[in-house]
């Protein structure tokens, strides 16, 4: 019969394993040649520390990676009589998921809610440097703005993957126009809305497109949010509440209508008090659906929330905590005024405020300084800190665990810290996108 | 017979651990010639693993040109599971040194044709060229791997079903529930370790003491399987002092009057002198 066809039929007989011994036998012969990519294995050796969910790893214990996901070696040394081709010595250092930003407005002098040609780039570059804060994936997010700005800025950026260009962006937060006069803090007034008649349209209307949004901040006391929150939600955004004085029932049915973000607690909304606790109130209602979690922002710069408020709610419910930088422009930017949505800004130290007041503009802490800055505060372990800052927000936005975790087939998005948690080098896909020093 | 009598399971642990050192180094294994190594599992040989563990990562010793051939694994039981001897083996041994997966052996207790995975796995001791040093532990009721009492002295790889003191001592791998421990496995028999140039049993503790002395002061006999060593020309029982509780004196002081002789064995290799 011809060639080929009996070429095509003697496939059938031949096993898959039987390939794998002519690999065995092809390395051999031809060492110089191209390996595959799906054979190429990296093992991260002489890890301090890795946090896993039954604690910290013994100090010897190996990390391995292969095509941008942790590996299991035990399947590949059995299944597959491999080992690694290459190994990185990690000296000690602590391996923990990659940061994830929530929050985040912007930095190094960009603004991402300004209404530029060039927010991609703006975006990309602040990507670039949050590298060196330990940060994998972020959130961009932009506060109160006239439409217009949502409709230039929201279709210039897309989700997408991180790497040696910088971190990876996860979808826009989008923090207001939907939220209270009473509770703007540093937003500008003119630009807040209301629900109109027709809920998600007059959203889609304002913000025009909800195709690369994770998360939207609104508050829900606004008549017409339940219908809003609700079909978020059905769309897969995570709807946070903030900017709010509303009370604890109408946090709770929002809350059952979807809502599962927070947005930096105890800031804009109403304090916690003992007979009607507010949106602080979630963290212990027992009126959360089961099944399902309230997450809560926190920006642990030591400014915008006292550090025995910042205990009280970690005691209160440390599985949901999140750290969030709320970075604004200046962040990474030296002393002086700088531009944040439609208003002016002024530094001062560690401390923003709307110029010429004393309102808080947000922080420009960075994300490992928050990291410190909360271990320190709560006096929480180690693991504590940095699952505040990976698995909490991955668990957040569903993507857990692909992010936010060290489990066999999760991301390699790792950062190397120090014992002190400063950062030494930032990993994305198992490739080194960061090394301090360099 | 050689009893080497320690202090305790650490200083009895570390003497194994020299003593196979000193046999592969002695050997100079190469790419042509391969240092074949039995290996048991269980919680005996933890302190002689983690020795050879701290030899590799000191440099005295490599693992690249040596293989293994395991005596057992549970039959029936997923190759992941952390009880497994194949995870054993792993997280104990094999991911912290330099051994190649290909050079390493143990019985898989999930194929579908048993009794040819029995044979393919002698065939594949065959093909190494046998057995250098084959180490084993011993049940508190005198067997070697799962050579069960009544086993035959002279058997081979085999699927046996586990006595009920077997069972019961690896419950406490198991959660303690008996009904989670495997009832069957697949080991090496008798003959099989007999085949090996050189035996090591190591035995520490107390409640090992009254199998040691009818592995060694009593008669060869298939209830106690281990005593079939009693007629190999090269073996070595490693022990620490609670071992030894059911001995009689006289055989102690014998064995312990020689471990002058003994440590030899154990001593650090020299180190080559420095080439110019």
């Amino acid at each position: 019969m011809p060639l080929l066809q009996a070429m095509e039929q003697a496939c059938g007989d031949i096993q898959v394993t039987a390939i794998h011994a002519w690999f065995r036998h092809a390395r051999g012969y031809f060492p110089g040649a191209q390996r595959e990519k799906t054979l190429l294995a990296m093992s991260m050796r002489s890890c301090g520390q890795t946090p896993t969910d039954g604690g910290i790893h013994e100090p010897t214990e190996d990390l391995w990676v292969r095509e941008g996901r942790i590996l299991d070696p035990e399947k590949l040394f059995f299944d597959e009589q491999g080992y690694a081709d290459k190994h990185v010595d990690c000296e000690g250092s602590i391996i923990a998921p990659g940061f994830i930003d929530v929050q985040i407005n912007g930095g190094y002098g960009i603004d991402f809610s300004q209404a530029s040609e060039d927010v991609s780039d703006g975006v990309s570059f602040v990507a670039k440097k949050i590298l060196e804060h330990g940060v994998t994936s972020f959130c961009p997010t932009l506060v109160t703005s006239p439409p217009e700005v949502y409709h230039k800025v929201l279709p210039q950026v897309t989700v997408h993957d991180g790497g040696p260009h910088g971190a990876g962006v996860l979808g826009f937060h989008l923090e207001g126009p939907f939220i209270s006069a009473e509770k703007k803090g540093a937003h500008p007034e003119k630009y807040l809305r209301t629900f109109k008649s027709g809920g998600l349209e007059h959203l889609m209307e304002v913000y025009g497109s909800l195709d690369d949004v994770a998360i939207v901040t609104l508050a829900p006391e606004l008549p017409g949010s339940q219908s809003v929150v609700r079909e978020l939600s059905q769309r897969g955004i995570t709807v946070s509440l903030g900017h709010s004085a509303a009370d604890l029932s109408q946090a709770e049915e929002a809350v059952q209508q979807g809502a599962s973000f927070i947005t930096h607690l105890f800031n804009a909304m109403l304090p916690f008090h003992h007979r009607d606790p507010g949106i602080v109130g979630l963290l212990t209602s027992d009126r959360i659906p089961a099944g399902r979690a309230v997450y809560y922002g926190m920006i642990a710069d030591g400014i915008h929330t006292n550090p025995a408020a910042l205990r009280i709610a970690h005691r209160a419910h440390p599985s949901g905590l999140v750290l969030v930088t709320d970075a604004i422009t200046a962040m990474g930017l030296p002393p002086g005024r700088h531009t944040l949505g439609q208003q002016v800004i002024e530094i001062q130290g560690l401390h923003a405020y709307v110029a010429g007041t004393k309102t808080l503009s947000g922080s420009i802490a960075t994300m490992d300084m928050c990291v410190r800055h909360f271990k320190q505060a709560s006096g929480c372990s180690v693991q504590e800190a940095l699952e505040a800052a990976s698995l909490h927000p991955a668990q957040l936005l569903g993507i857990s665990p692909k992010k936010g975790k060290l489990d066999y087939g999760s991301d390699a998005d790792l950062v190397l810290l120090d014992e002190g948690l400063n950062v030494k080098a930032t990993y994305i896909s198992g490739e080194e996108v960061w090394r301090k020093g360099q | 017979m050689k009893l080497i009598i320690l202090n305790d399971y650490d200083q009895a642990s570390e003497w194994a651990a020299k003593y196979i050192r000193n046999k592969i180094l002695q050997f100079i294994p190469g790419p042509n010639k391969y240092f074949t190594l039995g290996l048991p599992t269980g919680s005996t040989p933890l302190g002689c693993y983690k020795k050879l563990i701290e030899y590799y990562k000191n440099g005295d010793l490599s693992f690249q040109y040596v293989k293994t051939f395991n005596m057992d694994e549970y039959v029936g039981l997923p190759r992941d599971h952390p009880e497994s001897y194949h995870s054993f083996m792993w997280n104990n041994f094999f991911k912290h040194i330099d051994i190649k997966a290909e050079n390493t052996h143990i019985l898989d207790g999930n194929t579908a044709d048993l009794e040819a995975e029995c044979d393919s796995f002698e065939k594949k001791i065959t093909a190494a060229g046998g057995i250098q040093l084959f180490v084993g532990g011993i049940g508190p009721d005198g067997h070697i791997a799962f050579n069960e009492p009544g086993s035959s002295l002279v058997s081979r790889t085999r699927v046996k079903t586990l006595a009920k003191d077997t069972i019961m001592a690896n419950a406490r791998f198991f959660d303690g529930d008996l009904s989670k421990v495997p009832t069957m496995a697949l080991t090496v028999g008798v003959g099989t370790v007999m085949d090996a140039k050189e035996v090591m049993i190591l035995i520490t503790g107390a409640h090992k003491a009254f199998a040691l002395y009818k592995a060694i002061e009593e008669g060869v006999n298939h209830m106690w399987t281990v005593s079939a060593f009693q007629q190999h020309p090269q073996t070595i029982f490693v022990c620490d002092e609670d071992a030894t509780l059911e001995l009689r004196v006289k055989t102690v002081k014998y064995f312990k009057g020689m471990m002058h002789v003994h440590n030899k064995l154990v001593e650090s290799p020299p180190s080559e002198p420095k080439k110019n």
